[in-house]
């Protein structure tokens, strides 16, 4: 049965620039990938250890997330299961997995390998938020708005999830885009409808 | 627009499959070798993959590969044309959709090739998914799914939700994972490989094994055969806990599997038979066998076929749950191989020997890094 849905809140962080609900929160010039995330972390006053030793795509994930949810979200209101991911990129891991394959010819490390599996980021931003429902993690070559509707669509419709964050995270060496929804069954003020045009106006390919 | 009070659910059938193993090109032929109880896996000297001399099961026969196609796309490419060849489905109807899953794809293709611009879009996997979609003239554009070890599970449950909305009427489902020195090297600097055949569940386990293999399994809402096994029901979790250590209490794959009993609509106690993740690393399998105890399911034969194929990792979930409808199928169920003696705080119901058992309801689980766990029933 379909139930209505709206999109809470929308994180975007692309081109050196963080928008909030299609306001621009954050902008710093000319700033390396490694030092932009750094950077809008201390902007934000993000108190989370962990964060260092994410690999970017976790940070850029960890980071939208944190911000899509920072006024919007009231994590009291759901069962930990009630809440899950659906999260899509063209790139997977690969940022990772070329830094890794450099270090292999040293000694192979753990905390590196961890993060050469895409759905990584997920799990960094459920254990930060205490999220227990479904992951998904999706390899396209492009942002899809009515592939991503279809499958957030059906877990909210079947009673699988409640709340689902949901989106496009994608790295690889200088270009990076994140666009993450918050899609929620309840309305809240500023909430739009969960439609495909409302997700294309923060298409990360625009 | 007039939309039906009741929304009619169709059930959906797994119609055809291929399991592309060491052991076996066909189903049969893998199931033939589980019935001799051969293992693909033993003892490896090959440099490129490591230093060391290693356990995994691995392709020792060339596969024939057209030029066009990496070892992983034509593994890809063999099992689709395989498990197809067994149905009327043509790739070309609009109301089929390719899934594929894959946790590393051609990576093996950075220990080869310079690491220039191309190389990091031919390694992609859209790159592959395409490549294998055109092979077979799939129209819709395929869907691609990595996530750690329970992409294979997921896979088939995506599958299963499309066709159950309506959106499609057959599911086309692979997955595979080749070996690689990169995939090698980070399984050892976890120290999660054993140096021997591996022992799920036992208490002398000390790892997992690698292996290579592809599986299709493809997906109808229209029964092919009288014998055609269900896929009823399946779900995720999240462990909320650790990206690179399972749950301490087994809670969140118990929820998984809870949640896939109560949408199926079966009891714990239906459950005939338990196909588990069982990588044989100690972590794994003390939390899954906590989850099995926790979602009530421990009276159930349960077996991890980890020691005749290895951890495949993207084709994992498929072969499994491959080898789960024929046991079905077949009323068969195989011994758990490594397994002599209990080595979880909460003893299963381990297969020692072949047991010829009606099997109703089969459980497949897994779990994997970023603290995925996933549980899908297939049912007769």
């Amino acid at each position: 049965m379909a139930a209505a849905k709206y999109i809470s809140s929308v994180c975007r962080i692309s081109n050196n620039q963080v928008a909030l609900n299609g306001q621009q929160v954050f902008a710093a010039d000319g700033l390396l990938m490694e030092d932009l995330l750094p950077a809008i972390y201390q902007h934000f006053q993000i108190g989370y250890a962990k964060f260092h030793k994410m690999d970017n795509l976790s940070k850029l994930g960890f980071l939208a997330a944190d911000l899509l949810l920072k006024d919007s979200f009231d994590a009291g209101y759901y069962q930990p299961e009630q809440v899950g991911t659906v999260l899509m990129n063209a790139n997977a891991s690969l940022d990772m997995d070329l830094k890794y394959y450099e270090s292999i010819k040293n000694v192979p490390s753990p905390s590196l390998f961890v993060y050469t599996l895409p759905n990584i980021v997920a799990g960094e931003i459920c254990i930060r938020h205490h999220f227990k429902g479904e992951n998904a993690f999706f390899v396209l070559p492009n942002f899809d708005a009515a592939f991503l509707k279809q499958q957030v669509d059906y877990l909210l419709n079947n009673n699988i999830l409640q709340a689902c964050i949901c989106g496009w995270v994608d790295v690889l060496e200088q270009n990076y885009k994140a666009t993450l929804f918050l899609v929620e069954k309840v309305k809240k003020e500023n909430s739009v409808e969960f439609l495909i045009e409302n997700i294309n106006k923060h298409n990360p390919s625009s | 627009m007039d939309t039906p009070a009741i929304a009619i659910i169709p059930p959906v059938y797994a119609v055809a499959d291929n399991i592309t193993s060491p052991i076996g090109q066909t189903t049969l032929e893998n199931l033939d070798a589980l019935k001799q109880n051969r293992s693909g896996v033993q003892t490896h000297t090959d440099l490129k993959i490591s230093p060391e001399p290693f356990f995994a099961s691995l392709f020792t026969d060339p596969i024939a590969t057209d030029k066009l196609y990496t070892l992983f796309e034509s593994l890809l490419i063999m099992s689709v044309n395989d498990a197809l060849s067994q149905t009327n489905i043509k790739a070309t109807d609009g109301k089929t959709i390719l899934i594929i899953s894959s946790t590393k794809g051609n990576i093996s293709l950075l220990e080869t090739e310079e690491h220039t611009g191309e190389l990091k879009k031919r390694i992609s996997l859209p790159a592959s998914a395409k490549l294998v979609a055109d092979h077979f003239g799939f129209v819709n554009q395929p869907i691609v799914i990595s996530n750690a070890c329970i992409s294979g599970v997921m896979a088939i449950l995506t599958g299963l939700r499309l066709l159950q909305s309506g959106q499609y009427e057959t599911a086309v489902i692979t997955g595979a994972d080749v070996v690689s020195q990169f995939v090698l090297s980070g399984f050892q600097s976890f120290h999660a490989l054993s140096d021997t055949v591996c022992r799920p569940f036992d208490k002398d386990r000390t790892g997992l094994n690698l292996g290579e293999g592809a599986a299709t399994v493809v997906l109808s809402i229209h029964k092919q055969n009288p014998d055609d096994v269900k896929v009823a029901s399946g779900a995720i979790s999240n462990d909320a806990n650790h990206i690179s250590g399972p749950s301490r209490t087994g809670e969140e794959l118990g929820y998984a599997i809870k949640k896939a009993l109560l949408i199926a609509g079966i009891a714990a106690h239906d459950i005939d038979y338990i196909s588990a993740h069982g990588t044989a690393t100690n972590y794994n399998d003390e939390m899954e066998a906590n989850a099995i105890h926790h979602a009530g399911v421990q009276h159930a034969p349960v077996n991890s076929l980890k020691g005749y194929y290895g951890h495949t990792l993207g084709a994992a979930g498929l072969i499994e749950s491959i080898i789960a409808i024929h046991g079905i199928k077949g009323s068969i169920v195989f011994p758990s191989l490594g397994y002599a003696e209990n080595g979880v705080t909460k003893p299963l119901n381990v297969v020692t020997s072949l047991l010829q058992t009606p099997v109703k309801h089969a459980l497949k689980t897994a779990s994997g890094f970023g603290g995925c766990n996933a549980a899908m029933i297939f049912s007769k």
